[in-house]
């Protein structure tokens, strides 16, 4: 993507070249976010929901979202299930083998924390952020194939916030309050806390 | 091996001759790599392939990539708490596992179960093993190209899922049935629903048959591909579709009863060749089965409690050790537990169908070409989470 860096960098620079750079950012945020092709990196009991999720009753094509399982077709990785030791040297290489732009989708209470498998156990990876860069997080265990559907949805809202230019990016929303959010005062206020 | 014409070697030394010590006249041995992420290996298993050209002269698998220590956390944890880690066992057919630890403990705790929960076990448990085949028959289709007939298996399975949503709120892990009985009741019109199931599906299987089994090159790809024999089949430990398809006529509902198996009609589809094609029809059949085995338990259903009366919150078995098993739809599968008094177990290991299944994998690829280590390997529909607990 060299090129098209260094175009967002000179555009930028350029008078009036920031019309150009939104209108070329929304063309490429459109296309990216339209045509997310999984790279279903299913290990365990949630790969049966991400095989079940792109199948007739749930239909994932129609969200541009088809599983591949080469990774240098895809865009989003979708780990689904436990990971152990044994198995991360795999998944490492693999995300590694995917092209940039790439994002992650940690499906499941395993690849999220480790789920059922945090405690008193000696091969499980606690969840697949300790060495792969999660963008979207799904609970559940397995989580149904609809929370999948809104992982993809909220990744498209993710990916059309971006920018060629990566000062431009536009901050993404987080459900979650985060450190210095002014949102955490008010979710500590509806909580019932006299302030 | 393929020895060249000039090489003087027998070939019965040839088949021992280590590769490499012999000079030039050896055909070179490539050695391909399988998995661990692969979309034919059902799963987290490794394949290292020695191929001659295109044969395959060896093949290992290398399992353990899914190995969760379920057997060992289950020793931190009181009799109740196991039984969801036994849900992640074989997460394809979770009631079985759960059902084969019920069926441990109640042994080691010495608990009666009250009939109408046997019942209800019996229809989850038969349901179950059509959701599984149905992954296992679909599979085998996506392997030998036939990806359409994957779709038809696969919305027969999203039935039975809808059926176990509407019976404990879970697609996938049900935590349904526990010791002295199961969770809770059927809901209201769960029957209907049940039987509504059961008139369409024998006719579906008929459509999955003919589309899938009676496809010409599904035949071609599967018929004589991976043949297990009789005698292999027992030697090997192997259960299951597998073992019946290669004419084993062993099914531990029949032969070894449990529960209230022996008060119901059913037969045990067998196959002749042990080939691939064999073992797929034998899970086909096993469904029609089902269904019959599910209308009759549902006839004979009575209302009454699902839960033993009187169990204590905590269970402390006296000192001692239990074995059960069941027919799993992928063989027998078997709990041990050992109690030392306390309420926690002491033990439990895991007989696991699907491991044992496994290892006639080297057995029945040898001598085929790559493409069929993946009909095979689906053929023997192992597991991973069971393979590797």
């Amino acid at each position: 993507m060299a090129f098209v860096d260094d175009l967002g960098a000179a555009l930028d620079k350029t008078p009036g070249g920031g019309i150009i750079l939104t209108s070329l950012d929304a063309l490429i945020d459109w296309s990216r976010g339209k045509s997310l092709w999984m790279m279903p990196m299913g290990t365990a009991c949630c790969a049966m929901e991400l095989i079940a999720a792109s199948f007739a009753r749930f239909d994932f094509d129609r969200h541009g979202s088809i599983p591949r399982p080469d990774p240098r077709h895809t865009d989003v990785m979708v780990v689904a299930g436990t990971i152990t030791r044994k198995m991360e040297p795999a998944v490492k290489r693999l995300w590694e083998q995917m092209p940039e732009p790439k994002w992650c989708i940690a499906m499941g209470n395993c690849a999220v924390s480790g789920g059922i498998f945090y405690y008193d156990t000696y091969s499980v990876v606690r969840g697949v952020d300790e060495f792969l860069p999660v963008d979207v997080y799904i609970s559940g265990c397995p989580p149904r194939p609809e929370a999948l559907q809104d992982a993809i949805l909220r990744l498209r809202e993710k990916v059309s916030a971006e920018s060629i230019v990566p000062s431009r990016a536009k901050p993404v929303k987080s459900i979650l309050p985060q450190p210095g959010d002014p949102r955490k005062g008010d979710i500590a206020a509806e909580g019932g806390e006299p302030s | 091996m393929t020895q060249t014409s000039t090489s003087d070697v027998t070939p019965d030394t040839a088949e021992t001759q280590p590769t490499g010590t012999e000079p030039t006249e050896t055909v070179m041995e490539t050695v391909v790599n399988i998995g661990p992420s692969h979309p034919s290996t059902h799963g987290v298993c490794r394949v290292v392939v020695h191929l001659d050209g295109e044969v395959i002269t060896h093949c290992e698998p290398i399992i353990g990539h899914l190995h969760r220590g379920i057997e060992k956390m289950a020793e931190n944890r009181t009799y109740l708490q196991v039984v969801p880690l036994t849900d992640r066992l074989d997460y394809v057919g979770s009631m079985y596992a759960n059902w084969a630890y019920c069926r441990a403990v109640e042994r080691l705790a010495g608990i009666r179960v009250p009939e109408r929960a046997e019942y209800i076990r019996v229809i989850v448990c038969e349901l179950q093993r059509i959701a599984s085949h149905m992954m296992g028959i679909g599979s085998t289709g996506a392997d030998t190209g036939a990806f359409t007939a994957f779709m038809y298996t696969f919305a027969q399975r999203e039935k039975v899922v809808e059926l176990f949503e509407l019976l404990c709120g879970a697609r996938l892990t049900y935590n349904y049935v526990r010791p002295g009985g199961v969770s809770r009741d059927l809901p209201d019109g769960w029957v209907e629903q049940c039987r509504a199931f059961t008139a369409q599906h024998p006719s579906a299987m008929l459509e999955i048959d003919d589309l899938l089994l009676g496809n010409v090159i599904a035949r071609a790809r599967l018929k004589g591909v991976g043949v297990l024999t009789q005698v292999d089949a027992v030697a090997w430990g192997t259960s299951g579709p597998i073992a019946r398809g290669s004419g084993v006529d062993w099914d531990l509902r029949r032969d070894d009863p449990y529960s209230v198996y022996p008060r119901f009609d059913f037969s045990v589809p067998l196959g002749d060749n042990g080939d691939s094609y064999d073992r797929a029809r034998v899970r086909v059949w096993e469904c029609v089965e089902s269904c019959r085995i599910i209308n009759q338990a549902l006839d004979q259903l009575e209302p009454g409690s699902v839960q033993a009366e009187g169990l204590p919150r905590l269970l402390a078995p006296r000192p001692g050790d239990a074995y059960d098993h069941i027919e799993s739809a992928r063989g027998s599968l078997g709990v041990y537990l050992v109690s030392d008094g306390s309420p926690r177990l002491y033990r439990m290991k895991v007989r696991s169908p699907a491991f044992c299944n496994l290892a006639v994998l080297p057995l029945l690829a040898k001598g085929h070409t790559l493409s069929d280590l993946v009909v095979i390997l689906g053929s023997l529909d192992p597991v991973f989470g069971e393979v590797d607990r």
